[in-house]
């Protein structure tokens, strides 16, 4: 599976208040979550991106609750996948069930910039800047989890099987 | 093969004579448990699964905490799809308003979780059961949803950092000091996926209110499991609440640690968060003049029997300073009505306190003291992230009740020697 988007970058650990914050948890579906996805850092975020746009980010993305309002609202915003350098682990599981995949790469994360074109191949790992030029590869989604996020999420996945 | 109480827990769950850091495995639950914000998703999922019966209505529990009371209609409405569903399944523990409370502390305080348990939950803070000798590990709705249907998960066997806290505490040290100074020696992403196992003479001496505040933070450094192995104290607290005989284990001698880390708490000061991390620790002694809005004490963190002990030793006989709101919401019901015997609730109120129902309400942002542009709070609770409390540009700080209770009395951080 290849995605094709411009970058939104973030920093460290953004956590789980950061990309929804508690006061629209009132509602669990993800159109209306995606409305408030970063409400307090970057304001009206669904609207300034097109959807199947990217998001780049440092350390530790997703720490905090385990509310899987947050991977839902960044899903439904249009976000069609997140490379960071690393992700806490509820957040992990959770953007897999409900079918954002996610990669972890430090290279990426560290030298793509906001803006940037990038294109990666959730198969083989590799991500590429078409601003740079630079590839860059990061660790292949194995098989099962690939499937999980083709049939776009954990319990589409079961009924499939 | 020696292993670690967490390694033996999860063998014992997959039917497994012995498992490894990174197996992966497939484990028994005892316990699945959700909350108004997240139960509403896992009922979706468990319905879009197609099961007709939940895998063991005794084995689920159901707790309306962080939006209830009700805050306003949607709130409401969720509550009410998670009350429905309860009835429809005849969901054992689901503990109505008025019979409950927050969800950490009433699963320990009605005997819900004993040593040895697994316990899987709809929200990061189920790690606060490994206090109990139990495995816990917070999850997210798809995943509790799926579990709700067939009594299984999948875990990866995590490896454990263990740390031992030795020497002799200070009177004013409690457990979520020791927690405090722990998260920023190891940060908020030091044990990311792994078990963190508190051990050494001064955890055996805390009693279970403290141990419980120190696993609940345990995901504040990332990691899957906080874990203390049972003792007599555990025990003895487990024998008041269960009829279930406990699995009780303890690593062996030579069990394989990631790594082991001492901390020797002789001269530890009782500590304080600063925005806007819970590794963003200082001493109490350096934190300087920083004058406060808000004081809260609760939360499945801080809302036990003993914390507002805590508090109201301190508040005795004293004023909260004018211009700061004290907010105090008991733990679950029974801890309110307990206190209201033991004389700790008129303490709270003759010192200007504001006692509220059982909820998460303002540890999250949720409601019951929501925090307005350019206000401070020190709170008991486990997180001061960006908002966390309200307005982005409000700031939290978190200590113990020890700490906050001198606080609200002082308008600034301070400790109960400076009254």
């Amino acid at each position: 599976m290849r995605f094709q988007g411009t970058v939104w970058k973030f920093g460290d650990s953004v956590d789980t208040d950061l990309i929804i914050p508690a006061r629209f948890l009132n509602v669990s579906d993800s159109e209306t979550l995606a409305k408030n996805c970063f409400a307090d850092i970057r304001p009206g975020f669904m609207d300034m991106i097109t959807p199947g746009d990217i998001i780049v980010a440092g350390k530790n993305f997703g720490a905090g609750s385990s509310r899987e309002h947050a991977p839902l609202a960044i899903k439904g915003a249009g976000i069609s996948v997140i490379i960071a350098e690393s992700f806490a682990r509820i957040f992990y599981r959770n953007a897999f069930n409900i079918g954002l995949p996610i990669v972890e790469s430090a290279e990426a994360a560290c030298s793509v910039e906001e803006g940037h074109v990038i294109s990666i191949d959730i198969s083989t790992g590799e991500i590429q800047d078409t601003h740079t030029g630079r590839r860059f590869f990061a660790k292949p989604l194995p098989d099962f989890m690939r499937q999980i996020v083709e049939a776009g999420g954990l319990v589409n996945y079961i009924k499939k099987s | 093969m020696s292993m670690t109480i967490t390694g033996k827990i999860l063998a014992h769950h997959s039917d497994l004579e012995h498992v490894s850091p990174g197996d992966l495995i497939e484990v028994r639950v005892d316990i699945a448990l959700a909350n108004d914000i997240t139960a509403p998703l896992a009922i979706k999922v468990f319905n879009e699964v197609g099961n007709p019966e939940v895998f063991d209505r005794e084995k689920i529990a159901l707790i309306p905490d962080h939006f209830t009371p009700n805050k306003d209609i949607n709130s409401a409405q969720q509550a009410k799809m998670m009350r429905e569903f309860a009835i429809h399944h005849k969901i054992k523990h689901y503990y109505e308003l008025g019979q409950g409370g927050i969800e950490h502390i009433i699963l320990p305080e009605k005997g819900l979780v004993i040593p040895g348990d697994l316990v899987i939950g709809a929200d990061s803070h189920t790690c606060t059961y490994g206090a109990l000798g139990a495995f816990s590990s917070g999850v997210g709705s798809t995943d509790l949803g799926v579990i709700m249907a067939t009594g299984t998960t999948w875990l990866k066997v995590p490896p454990t950092i263990k740390i031992e806290y030795k020497g002799e505490p200070s009177p004013l040290v409690r457990g979520k000091d020791l927690i405090l100074f722990t998260l920023g020696i190891l940060g908020v992403d030091g044990a990311t996926y792994r078990a963190l196992e508190f051990s050494g003479p001064v955890i055996t001496g805390l009693p279970m209110a403290q141990r419980f505040t120190m696993t609940n933070m345990a995901v504040e450094a990332g990691a899957k499991n906080g874990i203390i192995e049972p003792d007599e104290i555990t025990l003895a607290f487990v024998a008041q609440r269960s009829h279930r005989s406990p699995f009780v284990c303890t690593g062996d001698p030579g069990a394989d640690y990631e790594k082991v880390l001492t901390i020797q708490v002789d001269e530890l000061e009782p500590q304080i968060a600063f925005p806007h991390s819970p590794a963003n620790v200082r001493p109490l002694s350096r934190v300087g003049d920083i004058r406060l809005d808000q004081v809260f004490i609760g939360s499945c963190t801080n809302g036990w029997l003993e914390d507002l002990r805590d508090a109201a030793a301190v508040l005795k006989g004293k004023t909260v300073a004018k211009g700061v709101r004290l907010i105090v919401l008991p733990g679950s019901q029974r801890i309110f009505r307990e206190a209201i015997i033991e004389g700790i609730i008129q303490i709270l109120l003759d010192a200007g306190a504001v006692i509220g129902p059982p909820s998460c309400g303002p540890c999250l942002g949720g409601h019951l003291g929501i925090l307005a542009e350019g206000e401070r709070a020190l709170s008991t609770t486990n997180r001061n992230f960006i908002g966390r409390m309200g307005h982005p540009k409000s700031e939290v700080y978190l200590a113990s009740p020890v700490i906050a209770a001198a606080s609200a009395v002082l308008g600034s951080i301070g400790g109960p020697e400076e009254l």
